[in-house]
């Protein structure tokens, strides 16, 4: 597993990429009330603004982390938004996407460098 | 952040694993590890505890007579002070000039004395305001040894009356004096969460113990500034400097509740031709509550429209979010009176979208004040 400054993980499943939020960002908004998932077969560039977030408190983005196409979505977390606290590495990903070179991964951080990023 | 201030309660509040964030110059708990939802659902179901402590606490001493002091009272906003009993509060309005709002505030009569409790973002110009307004007829005194705690809920009583016996005698809205373990609470049968619940002020030297007592009772959790402000929402009640401020007028506010009948026809407060005007004629906008037909939180400063595709906006949201308890986004906003209808859709844009929202009656939640 991969992670983002923006504090996204990033796990390949086969020649995709599935992009979820870390424990630690899932902690710093609190409760999650309400999810908005990009449309599957969109084509997007990395910092585009793909999903919102809404916690009780506020509202933030998750950008995408590398240019290609969203090719799934997981739908529950519209019905369920929080499973975003309960289980923010596992079952509450957000989206997979297609990229042309599975080889970008290496320039993100591993699980070492984030725990000391978020310090 | 180094000149930020803090409550007496600060340690505790650290102690009690708080997340701490400026909020009017001071350092406040905005939740505890419980999280906003669950403080939300907890003070409906069972009774949170608040630091409040933040806000101003003002004593108006007459130097003559209270009837001289309700008078100049009056003279700053349309609201009946002389007509209030003794042991009673009631909620207030500054007024400015333009029939604007400066700040709202709770007064009570002590029978000696008038109790006032105004915004932490207002109090020191409140405070000057008063002590310019009122000078030949009080000593305006800010109290600055005491903090203040508010117990909201079903249990809140029943934890009270476990260190001050007299509160299950009061009703909403009255005040008492109670001696305790922990020195005299100055006790309101009062909040801003919806719920029945009690504000206490207490000397700062006692205020921990006596936060820590509570706390210990069952049912009393720690409550942030988080669900404080989601629950007062649900309540339909306004924060001043979102839903009421100097560009809003009480009327327009839907506050006329709290211009009692003798203020309505002879003035003698700052903005009275406006307000009397609106009072007799109507507004040209209200505040409303809005429920959001989807899902999506609607937030502060929302731009609303009559129909998907108008192109003018009508109005704005001044506060929104999601509400716990009716598990659903809830907004306030102002728009034109005639569009200002239970049930009229309006349309909210959202990141550049278009969403629908009902107008809805307000309170959202069901308020539960012991009256």
């Amino acid at each position: 597993m991969k992670f983002t400054k923006e504090h996204e993980w990033l796990r390949v499943e086969g020649d995709l990429v599935v992009v979820g939020i870390t424990e630690h960002a899932a902690e710093q908004l609190g409760d999650v009330v309400f999810v908005e998932l990009p449309e599957v077969e969109t084509q997007v560039s990395e910092g585009d603004e793909v999903c919102v977030i809404e916690s009780v408190k506020a509202a933030s983005d998750i950008l995408a982390p590398l240019d290609g196409e969203i090719v799934a979505v997981n739908d529950v977390l519209t019905d369920n938004p929080a499973l975003v606290n309960e289980d923010a590495l596992g079952a509450a990903w957000f989206f997979k996407m297609k990229i042309d070179d599975l080889s970008a991964l290496d320039a993100f951080m591993d699980e070492d460098e984030y725990k000391e990023f978020i310090g | 952040m180094t000149d930020l201030r803090r409550t007496c309660l600060y340690g505790l509040h650290q102690e009690l694993g708080a997340r701490l964030v400026p909020f009017a110059v001071y350092e406040m708990p905005v939740q505890y590890p419980m999280g906003v939802l669950n403080e939300h659902l907890h003070t409906r179901s069972k009774a949170g505890l608040f630091d409040v402590s933040h806000m101003g606490q003002v004593i108006l001493r007459p130097r003559r007579d209270m009837a001289s002091l309700a008078a100049a009272f009056e003279a700053m906003m349309p609201v009946d002070v002389a007509g209030l009993p003794v042991g009673r509060q009631r909620y207030g309005l500054f007024t400015n000039d333009q029939g604007g709002i400066l700040d709202d505030l709770m007064f009570a009569n002590w029978g000696e004395e008038l109790f006032v409790v105004v915004n932490a973002a207002c109090k020191e110009a409140d405070t000057a305001r008063m002590a310019d307004a009122l000078s030949d007829v009080a000593e305006v005194l800010a109290v600055t040894d005491r903090a203040l705690l508010a117990l909201q809920g079903p249990r809140a009583e029943a934890a009270l009356a476990s260190i001050a016996p007299a509160v299950t005698a009061m009703r909403f809205m009255d005040v008492i004096t109670s001696d305790s373990a922990y020195g005299a609470l100055w006790i309101s049968r009062s909040g801003y969460s919806g719920e029945d619940g009690f504000e206490v002020s207490v000397a700062e030297a006692q205020a921990e113990p006596f936060a820590r007592a509570l706390l210990a009772l069952p049912g009393v959790a720690p409550i942030g500034l988080g669900a404080r402000d989601s629950l007062r929402l649900e309540a339909g009640l306004c924060l001043y400097g979102h839903d009421i401020d100097t560009g809003t007028s009480p009327v327009e506010a839907g506050l006329t509740w709290a211009i009692q009948k003798s203020r309505r026809s002879a003035g003698g407060f700052p903005g009275a031709a406006r307000i009397l005007r609106e009072l007799a004629e109507g507004p040209a906008r209200l505040r409303v509550g809005l429920r959001p037909e989807g899902r999506a939180p609607m937030r502060e400063g929302t731009p609303l429209f009559a129909a998907e595709d108008a192109a003018d906006q009508i109005g704005a949201v001044t506060s929104g979010g999601f509400g716990p308890s009716l598990n659903a986004p809830l907004a306030m906003a102002y728009v034109p009176t005639a569009l200002a209808t239970t049930g009229t859709r309006l349309w909210a844009e959202v990141r550049g979208k278009r969403l629908p929202a009902l107008i809805a009656p307000m309170p959202f939640h069901p308020t539960t004040y012991r009256k």
